[in-house]
């Protein structure tokens, strides 16, 4: 990105004065590297994320932001209902509440390492991933509405995890506002057999080991140790969220003119708040929250299993679930006052401050914990939001390195079986049931996620807690 | 200019792009892109065939449907596809598609594919009168 066609507003806050059609500036959290590296489509997406009805502030970009679709995977916007503010299909992205949670287990690496090839092996076999992977749960059509109005509560009645594990999910685990009726019946049928399941990308289930601690007092209020072993699990609503996205998106796009809404880019695709399609994507949207957030519940009971076999000194408690693919009802004070607004996070994640009265009592005195997964072979990070982010950008952080190199050049640039190989040999085992899935999630395809962890901090966005480093990974 | 397909450029996904003398054989071309971000064409056997019809106001719109329409048989029916043949009539598409069950063994699926996007899109005819249809695929 060019650095003239911004203003540097601080060290790691750079800005894009309104121009054309844009409603607010667009704001982009960054280092001067980290901007020189972004696609000059980042550039293009948050303008054209400026322009659309509503949008309160600014656009903003977190500093691993690259080209997605409509929105840069890393915007967030937030619209408000009474001032003709949108919703966004395009906003929220096809993987409706994509997110990652962190297990703790109580145990110190030492105590695993002799049987890591075991749990390696036990994960693989038990945790359902790729393409055409299905689950053990097959609901019925009552089954099914119940998930979508439960969420992760749903799956703790159905046996999976602990009521406990609630109060450490964004919304206790259940998103309220989910309507059912609005689920087409092909989303229904799409995800009948994939409950459980983690898909295949860029999603995992990584056993990590913690490298560092940058915050002794957060870390010790998380529960994290030097040398402790978690699990992080990466993965959203699966086929649900996918049809739920592809069906609104078209409906959406298609709508938009009628609407009166000119769209800069039909990824954009969008609908008043207070629209028939705007209610209508809201209660099928936060429907695939729930899938989601019931997805992970469950993955979450099976790695217990799978620990339980294995390792059954080990008690794995949720630390936190966060969602980075969203768009939520939130109040947030904007000049002195307070408003509702619609925030969109398209691969950011939320990331309250200390105090906030919809976290945990215990969590309140650090901040919510805000989990940014690496690739395989990379480094995970564990920060924590701050009081000032939410005069930064409502309340929202990074979520992770997002891609250096497409699919295409990594799948030629490495083989599966030689990076599985060399990765064993630094002490990572993968298992996955694609070679060439692996060459295309190959390390060295991401961005640095260090420098994007480094900025996130600087710029006031989330505070480093601890950094994580895989030791088995489950790819999907 | 022969009927082909190739992958383009996307920095979090992967652009495809059908070429066909005519518009239904462009269209053919990019559903064989992408089932080869899935795996290897030639390790389909198409076996079965079935049936997908989509109607859309204009061409662009008409692809997305017709990739997401197949997207959706291979996530439901657990099925991958590898020879295609479509006719359009007006603003409706039918199109078949020939394949066989996903075996994981067989296939080494390499992604899961999510939907197809306005991302990209593209229909359009060429100055030589041949058929260009793309967009980038989620996955």
């Amino acid at each position: 990105m060019d650095l003239q066609r911004l203003t540097r507003k601080e060290e790691y806050v750079w800005q894009i004065e309104p121009h054309g059609q844009m409603r607010v500036p667009a704001v982009l959290f960054a280092d001067e590297s980290l901007v020189r590296d972004m696609d000059d489509k980042v550039y293009e997406q948050i303008c054209n994320v400026a322009m659309l009805p509503g949008i309160v502030q600014a656009a903003y970009a977190m500093p691993d932001a690259h080209w997605g679709y409509g929105f840069p995977i890393g915007g967030v916007a937030a619209f408000d209902p009474e001032q003709g503010g949108v919703v966004s299909g395009g906003g929220v992205g096809f993987d409706i509440s994509c997110g990652v949670r962190t297990l703790l287990t109580g145990l110190q690496y030492p105590a695993i390492e002799a049987n890591k090839t075991r749990l390696a092996d036990a994960l693989f076999h038990r945790i359902p991933a790729g393409l055409g992977s299905t689950g053990q749960i097959h609901l019925n059509d009552a089954g099914m509405d119940a998930m979508l109005i439960g969420g992760a509560d749903w799956a703790v009645e159905q046996g999976f995890g602990w009521q406990t594990d609630l109060a450490r999910i964004e919304e206790q685990g259940r998103m309220p506002g989910a309507d059912p009726d609005k689920v087409s019946a092909f989303a229904k049928k799409r995800q009948r057999n994939e409950m459980g399941t983690l898909g295949s990308g860029n999603h995992y289930l990584e056993v990590q080991r913690v490298s560092h601690i940058y915050h002794p007092s957060a870390a010790r209020v998380f529960g994290l140790r030097e040398d402790d072993v978690v699990v992080s699990i990466h993965c959203g609503s699966r086929g649900l969220g996918h049809q739920i996205g592809t069906e609104f998106l078209r409906e959406m796009a298609l709508g938009a003119a009628g609407q009166g809404i000119s769209l800069p880019d039909r990824e954009l695709a969008c609908a008043p708040i207070n629209s028939p399609t705007g209610q209508d994507y809201l209660g099928a949207m936060r429907a695939g929250i729930n899938c989601a957030l019931a997805n992970r519940q469950i993955i979450t009971h099976l790695t217990r299993e799978v620990f339980a076999e294995v390792l059954p000194q080990a008690e794995l408690q949720l630390l936190y679930d966060v969602s980075h693919n969203t768009c939520k009802e939130e109040h947030h004070r904007v000049e002195g006052k307070d408003r509702r607004l619609f925030v969109h996070r398209k691969g950011a994640t939320r990331a309250f401050g200390p105090d906030h009265p919809d976290l945990p009592v215990e969590l309140q005195p650090v901040g919510q914990p805000v989990i940014i997964g690496g690739s395989m072979g990379t480094a995970s990070y564990i920060l924590a939001g701050t009081k000032q982010s939410e005069q930064r950008a409502w309340s929202s952080a990074c979520h992770g390195a997002g891609r250096a190199m497409s699919r295409h050049q990594a799948k030629r640039q490495w083989q599966g079986r030689s990076l599985v190989d060399e990765l064993a040999e630094r002490g990572i085992l993968i298992r996955s049931p694609s070679m060439r899935g692996v060459a295309e999630e190959a390390p060295g395809a991401y961005k640095d996620v260090s420098a994007v962890v480094e900025v996130a901090d600087q710029a006031g966005l989330a505070y480093k807690v601890a950094r994580l480093e895989p030791v088995v990974c489950i790819k999907g | 200019m022969p009927a082909h397909w190739e992958h383009f450029y996307h920095m979090a996904d992967i652009g495809v792009r059908g070429y066909g003398a005519t518009l239904t054989q462009a269209f053919e071309q990019v559903a064989l892109a992408m089932l080869a971000v899935v795996t290897e064409l030639a390790t389909i056997e198409p076996r079965e065939r079935i049936e997908i019809r989509c109607r859309a106001p204009d061409h662009e719109i008409l692809l997305v449907d017709w990739l997401n329409a197949l997207i959706y048989e291979i996530a439901t029916r657990n099925m991958l596809f590898s020879r295609f043949d479509v006719s359009m009539s007006g603003q409706e598409l039918c199109g078949q598609a020939w394949g066989e069950a996903l075996q994981i063994d067989k296939h080494h699926p390499a992604v899961e594919l999510k939907g197809a996007t306005y991302t990209e899109l593209k229909v359009i005819q060429l100055d030589d009168g041949s058929w260009l249809a793309q967009c980038v695929v989620d996955v």
